[in-house]
């Protein structure tokens, strides 16, 4: 690391330099340069294809980048494995639903819980954080069900929640509301938003147009592994180049 | 009750094994002060099967362990027993004479067991070889250590004063003794001992797979992607519950030395590879109690059919795996107990409240 590097007021809470992820011939991820401060809550949107989960499984260390370099709160992760980025903070909430199915909700939450350095209880604000979440889903009534008999939306809800028993203060969500009505997307809506506002950064992957116009001021347009267009979604939605790749398929 | 005390039966009851019920303490209870006063009545052949039966208990509940709550299956377990065997007969016997010398030689050969696993395992699971090539390279070590033992036959190859013995294995291995004690094969201290191992070893298992590191062990076995992206270092977990295996098939290695006085390679042969995976699939590797019970009863088994036969015992364990994993697949005991526990658990589903998609959240 660099001195320039070492964290500084103004150092964003994430940061990717020139990251460059290729699939056989076809490259996913291409030069990509992304800042996310932190608090921020930030909606990645982007035609099929345009390498918005590769970037999420670059970020969580589910694929190792071909080259550049991703940044965490100052520090260099491009490198590390997937597990001690969850530690450092960077949790990812997976697009299809993977809870362990067999086990209860509760059960579920304690191998979330039960990390290094979380053994005596989470801190209290990480806590209340996930109480709150709990409650919020209707999910604390459940506790002793095993999680295959929950509803798809509660899957997805509880998938949420495993995450934030990580305390991550990056988390990553890959279609947050894939399957879910109209209702359950406004609820999921609003969760986000006050989480956001509670102070966790949130980056947001979707393709529903209606649940990012209920979340996102700040939007991130990519395509074929690049930014081609980022700022508030008012001027996104306007932006001609956008219009034409990505909302005008709609 | 201390709340402690409170804490640790609701963790010894927690939902990872069968069993929770107080009818079925009441049975394990009475089942565990029989085995205690056994011989009080018995004759020593039979505290000497019985012991015999029981010895293989901390290798069985091992590969449980590692199979069923850990997701790996290994056809390795034979080895650990043998390099346990052999290294507790090999210092047993240069010690022989010293004070705790048996002792000593006991603490060297679950250390053994538990290195050479940590270390062969280190390469699987580091290396990330695929979940059904590890059982193969396990039974790969295993016969490599057999073919190995078998060719040391003759003077060259002795450690020490003790001889590797070749085919004919290692003899006159000194019985495990502890101050004026010794642990023979016909004893009752090796009797006493042998219980006391298999239930102490059993509800400290308990404990474990119901801790927070038992439900991540689960995790890693239903999902260990997913359990690797919740902060878990999922290679290093598997390491340590395959070197923690290792080491209590070690605990049944030393014992059976102990027992029998003797170690040969058909220990850890093709056949004696395969039977720790048949104890416990079918009784059921998803549960300790299931296992424990499997290989107590499949050893028993074994040992009466052995009477008109050997090769009949083998058939008849062969049969009863195929058996199993037609029929079966969750394996006999723990099929029955799910079985009996069904109308019960329809009855409390009914009475809980329905999930409902989109319920009313708190967010006005």
């Amino acid at each position: 690391m660099t001195a320039a590097e070492t964290r500084r007021d103004d150092e964003p809470l994430l940061r990717t330099v020139a990251l460059t992820k290729s699939f056989g011939g076809i490259r996913a991820i291409d030069h990509l340069d992304l800042s996310v401060p932190r608090g921020e809550l930030r909606c990645l949107i982007g035609p099929n294809g345009a390498g918005k989960s590769t970037l999420f499984s670059l970020i969580a260390g589910i694929h190792r980048a071909d080259s550049g370099r991703i940044v965490f709160k100052g520090e260099d992760i491009t490198r590390l494995s997937p597990f001690r980025r969850v530690l450092r903070g960077v949790c990812l909430k997976f697009q299809t639903t993977r809870v362990y199915r067999d086990l209860s909700v509760s059960q579920n939450l304690l191998v979330a819980l039960a990390l290094r350095g979380q053994a005596d209880g989470q801190p209290g604000h990480a806590a209340d954080r996930l109480a709150w979440a709990l409650r919020t889903f209707g999910l604390d009534r459940h506790t002793d069900r095993p999680a295959r008999e929950l509803p798809h939306s509660h899957q997805q809800w509880l998938e949420i929640c495993l995450a934030l028993a990580t305390n991550p203060d990056l988390l990553l969500l890959d279609e947050p509301t894939a399957g879910m009505t109209p209702d359950e997307t406004a609820l999921t809506a609003d969760f986000v938003r006050q989480l956001n506002a509670q102070g966790t950064t949130v980056l947001v992957v979707e393709h529903d147009m209606t649940f990012v116009r209920q979340i996102a001021r700040y939007v991130t347009v990519l395509h074929y592994g690049r930014v081609i267009a980022e700022g508030p979604l008012g001027a996104i939605e306007t932006n001609q180049d956008v219009r034409r790749i990505y909302l005008g398929e709609q | 009750m201390t709340t402690r005390w409170r804490t640790l039966r609701d963790t010894l009851n927690g939902p990872q094994d069968l069993g929770r019920s107080p009818g079925f303490w009441a049975v394990f209870v009475a089942v565990a002060l029989g085995l205690l006063l056994y011989p009080a009545a018995g004759s020593s052949f039979g505290l000497s099967s019985l012991a015999s039966f029981l010895l293989y208990v901390p290798m069985a509940l091992g590969l449980g362990l590692l199979w069923g709550y850990g997701g790996i299956l290994s056809f390795g377990q034979s080895a650990f027993f043998g390099i346990a065997g052999y290294v507790y007969g090999i210092v047993a016997g240069n010690l022989a004479g010293t004070p705790a010398g048996t002792v000593i030689a006991f603490a060297a050969a679950i250390a053994a067991a538990a290195l050479a696993a940590s270390v062969f395992g280190y390469f699987l699971f580091y290396g990330q070889v695929s979940g059904w090539i590890v059982p193969l390279l396990c039974l790969v070590l295993t016969l490599i250590l057999a073919t190995f033992l078998g060719q040391t036959a003759g003077y060259q190859w002795r450690v020490g004063q003790v001889l590797l013995g070749g085919y004919n294995g290692m003899t006159n291995i000194p019985s495990l003794q502890v101050g004026p004690v010794e642990f023979g094969g016909t004893s009752a201290a090796l009797y006493y001992l042998v219980v006391i191992v298999t239930l102490l070893l059993y509800l400290g298992l308990r404990l474990f797979v119901n801790s927070g590191y038992g439900h991540i062990l689960v995790a890693v076995r239903d999902d260990p992607e997913r359990t690797r992206m919740l902060g878990h270092n999922v290679d290093f977990i598997q390491v340590q519950v395959f070197a923690l295996a290792a080491a209590l098939a070690g605990l049944s290695g030393v014992l059976y030395a102990s027992w029998g006085n003797y170690m040969n390679p058909s220990n850890m042969d093709l056949l004696a590879a395969t039977l720790p995976v048949i104890w416990t699939a079918v009784g059921g590797r998803r549960s300790l109690l299931a296992v424990l019970l499997s290989t107590v009863a499949l050893r028993a088994l074994a040992d009466s059919l052995a009477v008109s036969g050997s090769q009949y015992a083998f058939l008849a364990m062969g049969a009863l795996l195929l058996a199993t994993m037609l029929f079966f697949p969750a394996g006999i005991i723990v099929s029955v107990a799910r079985a009996w526990q069904r109308p019960r658990r329809m009855l409390r589903r009914v009475a809980r409240e329905p999930v409902q998609a989109g319920e009313k959240s708190e967010i006005a």
